[in-house]
């Protein structure tokens, strides 16, 4: 019994950065139409720029979550504006390569510049772990958690209480209609791509230190926020923040009863099954977001 | 035409319904073989709609469409054509990139059948059953009267003859029941005229034609029945001269008349 | 190409083992051949019927991986008590059921996956093929997972009393050579048949080829089976060749090789694939003479890719045929040429 509480319990803190993984990916594939293979590469980045800003410069720990966030949200800004500006007629095939070049560039480049060796971040938490009875969870990761539903419940304002948000929601329901209605499309896109990117970048930076900062970190990362988003439905955030803690606990559990060796496969084995059988998505309300 | 023919194709009270918008409240009309029937009626009253449900590309909230007594429910466009009802399209009617002869050798797909095995091995049987489609091809090119483009891009074609390719390739599928889809928007009134002759010609093979148009002279002058939706329901049916003096028809197209005038 | 043209390459190619006397240099022709083979039938797939799959790769490593169990035999439980056993089969046999096999994969992922379609269809395949790598990687008992299944046996002919061992590079390539050209042959007589005219038709536009009668589903199906069978019988010579197979070779970094040799090079044509292999097959060793590192490699590799897709959008070939048909078309404008149907 406790084991099944301590995998419950490791699933909701996990939960909450697939969610936020998924959150940034479901809107800008719900509002965009491009299947972003860099968001991986966000992820990493985000975990990239905490090492860099804590370890050899010495930022406060708490400080550098928000620069990494900051510097996420301007390189997503910077890959929309140069990548997809030109392609925004094109069809999906097009965008989908050209991300996928920007893909193997960006994961490169870390290679290049950081070497695959893998890096630890120091944190400013204590290393015993918090004891709740049977369970344990360790300070670090309770941070991730607390912040992780900050930011969830943050882009959840974002999207249904802001300007920005109803503009975003209306590109999502009718580009055509929205553009007549006076909205730039092209800003939204930005918009989208670059939180979509922050949230990413979010995700690497908190996970980084509680794992270790590696090049190809973001793939993995990558494959569960698509399973996230299809398991939410396309452009839905309360679906993506379910779908994050639906995917951590199938994880846990198949981890912890079937086989360690298959937990990355969990992501993968849901996206194929839903897929197959409700393409909708778990939670799809057609034509909203937020 | 005569009144006994037997009715080919048959709307029953068909509603489509996407979301909160009801796009066609309650079609009923039938067409009888041999006709050449027209489906008129103001911008967004529905044709479009009514062509796909009828040819399987969406489906109806409610109702039922009838082609030679058989219901078309569930079935598939590519089945629902196999069964020679066949539809071209308004907006691009052919297949852009390819040869005028490649699109109508796509478009004989039904008329051969292909074993992986023969293509692979290139037997005889698959080399003459081949040469047997391009001489349809050829045959079906100087029907529509455009044998001189067989080796031109599609897409290159001036638009009133990319809708003779549209025609050509309809053909290829050896309908019974042709529905057209506007074919003569956009074409001038000699390319009107020229088609008007090869829609008779089409008719005096045995075919049957259901056209949605918005051109008037035309369709009141080729068809012998005109049926008119507007508001998602059939308004008036009848021979085109009724229907040019119809009450309802007219103020449908034109408006509450008095408070237009004013 | 036409057909001159075609075995005129073919008789040129078949002359390399005579003058390469570089084993290094013939080793990256035949690597290169066999990922030529496995790009052509992503082509099929990608380029003809417009569908794109970022999972080939599975079907070149099921075939790597049949094959090489059916020639060294295999005991697997596949429940605590039951087990299933072969004996060792000749290596002509495990290539033949590689083609089967990956083949019949082919059918059951066209029937599931094309259920979804655009970008979620992408999803799947890449799924389904990271799904297979997990599986080759912890399904330690049939595939030896990371330790790799060793000592492959090379693939070895008997007529009467002759036996034939294609275990050197020169032969090996002969063997690469001749799959290579039967593929070829094989892709263009469908792609240039009524079901290669389905498929061309569904990537054109796909209401439309409903209209005039096409089971989109079925010519999915269909170029699904052939692009896996190919596919197949390319990775099961790729590990006859290289003799030992491990789960790296399903890595996506394959996929996105193949895809990059197709859209480079042309995709929806015959010669793009080969364009686009014999490309990015050499550009490695021209890279690696220059003791540039592997990741400075893979980063031109992309900018090669963004590129492409902004000013060459067709790929190289289509852009070398319209130049030449428009030089062709100013020497008629010129009175120089007569013009010729063009048949393709």
């Amino acid at each position: 019994m406790g084991e099944l509480l301590q995998h419950l319990l490791n699933a909701i803190i996990l939960g909450g950065t697939y969610a936020l993984l998924g959150i940034g990916l479901t809107l800008i594939f719900g509002i965009m139409r491009v299947v972003n293979f860099t968001h991986g590469e966000l992820y990493a980045f985000g975990a990239y720029c905490m090492y860099a800003l804590v370890m050899p410069l010495g930022f406060n720990f708490f400080a550098s979550l928000l620069i990494a966030m900051a510097l996420g949200a301007l390189l997503g800004a910077f890959i929309e504006i140069v990548l997809l500006g030109r392609l925004r007629a094109a069809d999906i095939d097009t965008t989908m390569l050209v991300m996928i070049g920007a893909w193997i560039i960006m994961q490169n480049t870390e290679q290049l510049v950081w070497s695959g060796v893998a890096l630890s971040v120091r944190t400013p938490f204590p290393s015993e772990p918090l004891v709740l009875g049977p369970m344990s969870v360790s300070w670090g990761r309770l941070y991730v958690f607390v912040v992780a539903l900050l930011l969830i419940a943050g882009t959840y304002l974002l999207v249904n209480r802001t300007k920005l948000g109803k503009a975003m929601r209306a590109t999502f329901q009718d580009r055509d209609t929205a553009a007549l209605m006076g909205i730039r499309i092209g800003r939204i896109h930005t918009a989208t791509f670059a939180i979509g990117s922050a949230l990413a970048a979010a995700a690497g930076a908190l996970l980084g230190p509680v794992f270790v900062v590696a090049p190809t970190m973001g793939d993995l990362a990558a494959a569960k926020a698509f399973a996230v988003v299809i398991l939410g439905g396309l452009g839905s955030v309360p679906g993506a923040t379910v779908g994050g803690f639906i995917l951590a606990l199938a994880e846990e559990l198949g981890a912890g009863y079937i086989s360690s060796g298959y937990r990355d496969a969990m992501g993968f084995v849901l996206i194929i099954l839903i897929l197959l059988f409700r393409p909708t998505g778990l939670f799809a309300r057609k034509e909203r977001i937020g | 035409m005569s009144s006994e023919a037997a009715v080919i194709l048959a709307i029953e009270h068909v509603a489509v319904r996407f979301g909160g918008l009801l796009a066609i409240s309650d079609m009923t009309f039938s067409v009888r073989e041999g006709q050449i029937v027209g489906l008129i009626g103001p911008n967004g009253a529905g044709k479009t709609t009514a062509f796909n449900v009828i040819t399987g590309f969406l489906p109806q909230t409610s109702g039922e469409v009838l082609y030679r007594s058989r219901p078309l429910t569930g079935l598939k466009p590519h089945q629902i054509a196999q069964l020679g009802l066949v539809r071209t399209f308004q907006r691009t009617s052919v297949f852009q990139e390819r040869t005028v002869f490649d699109n109508i050798l796509t478009a004989l797909h039904s008329q051969s059948r292909s074993r992986l095995w023969d293509i692979l091995i290139q037997t005889r049987h698959e080399i003459a059953s081949e040469r047997a489609l391009a001489e349809q091809a050829h045959a079906l090119l100087r029907f529509v009267g455009l044998e001189h483009r067989v080796n031109e891009r599609a897409g290159a074609l001036p638009y009133g003859e990319q809708r003779l390719v549209g025609v050509a390739l309809a053909l290829a599928v050896k309908p019974k029941m042709l529905l057209l889809d506007e074919p003569v928007s956009g074409m001038n009134p000699a390319e009107t005229a020229r088609f008007v002759a090869l829609v008779q010609k089409i008719r005096e093979r045995g075919v049957t034609i259901l056209v949605v148009e918005h051109d008037m002279k035309m369709v009141m002058g080729v068809c012998d029945q005109v049926v008119v939706l507007n508001y998602g329901r059939i308004i008036a049916e009848g021979p085109p001269a009724e229907i040019q003096k119809n009450h309802e028809v007219i103020r449908a197209y034109l408006g509450e008349g008095r408070k237009q005038r004013a | 190409m036409s057909r001159y043209v075609f075995w005129i390459i073919v008789a040129l190619l078949a002359t390399i083992p005579l003058w390469v006397t570089d084993y290094y240099l013939l080793h990256v022709a035949i690597v290169t051949g066999i990922f030529i083979i496995a790009a052509m039938s992503l082509n099929l797939l990608l380029g003809y019927t417009g569908q794109l799959s970022l999972g080939h790769v599975a079907f070149f490593g099921i075939g790597a991986y049949t094959s090489a169990l059916v020639s060294l035999g295999f005991s697997v439980h596949i429940a605590p008590e039951i087990m299933v056993s072969l004996a060792p089969q000749p290596v002509w046999v495990g290539i033949l059921c590689a083609a089967v096999l990956t083949g019949l994969v082919g059918y059951a992922i066209g029937k599931l996956a094309f259920r979804v379609r655009g970008a979620y269809f992408v999803i799947v395949s890449l799924s389904f093929a990271e799904v297979v790598r997990l599986i080759a990687l912890n399904w330690v008992e049939l595939t030896q997972g990371p330790m790799a299944l060793n000592s492959i046996p090379a693939l070895t002919l008997g007529f009467g009393g002759y036996e034939l061992s294609f275990l050197r590079k020169p032969q090996f390539f002969y063997l690469m050579l001749f799959i290579a050209a039967l593929s070829y042959i094989l892709i263009a007589r469908l792609v240039n048949s009524r079901a290669g005219r389905a498929m061309i038709a569904l990537r054109e536009n796909e209401s439309l080829a409903m209209s005039v009668g096409i089971d989109v589903t079925r010519s999915l199906v269909l170029a699904t089976i052939v692009s896996a069978a190919i596919a197949g019988v390319a990775g099961a010579l790729y590990t006859h060749y290289i003799r030992i197979v491990d789960p790296n070779i399903f890595l996506f970094i394959y996929t996105v090789t193949m895809v990059i040799m197709v859209v480079t090079g042309g995709k929806g044509t015959l010669a793009g694939p080969i364009v686009g292999g014999v490309i990015f097959g050499f550009v490695p060793e021209v890279l690696r003479g220059m003791q540039i590192r592997p990741e400075a490699q893979w980063i031109v590799y992309g900018i090669l890719m963004i590129a492409i897709v902004y000013f060459l959008p067709e790929g190289i070939v289509p852009a070398v045929r319209r130049v030449l048909v428009s030089r062709r078309g100013k020497q008629y404008a010129a009175g120089f040429k007569e013009p010729q149907a063009e048949n393709k």
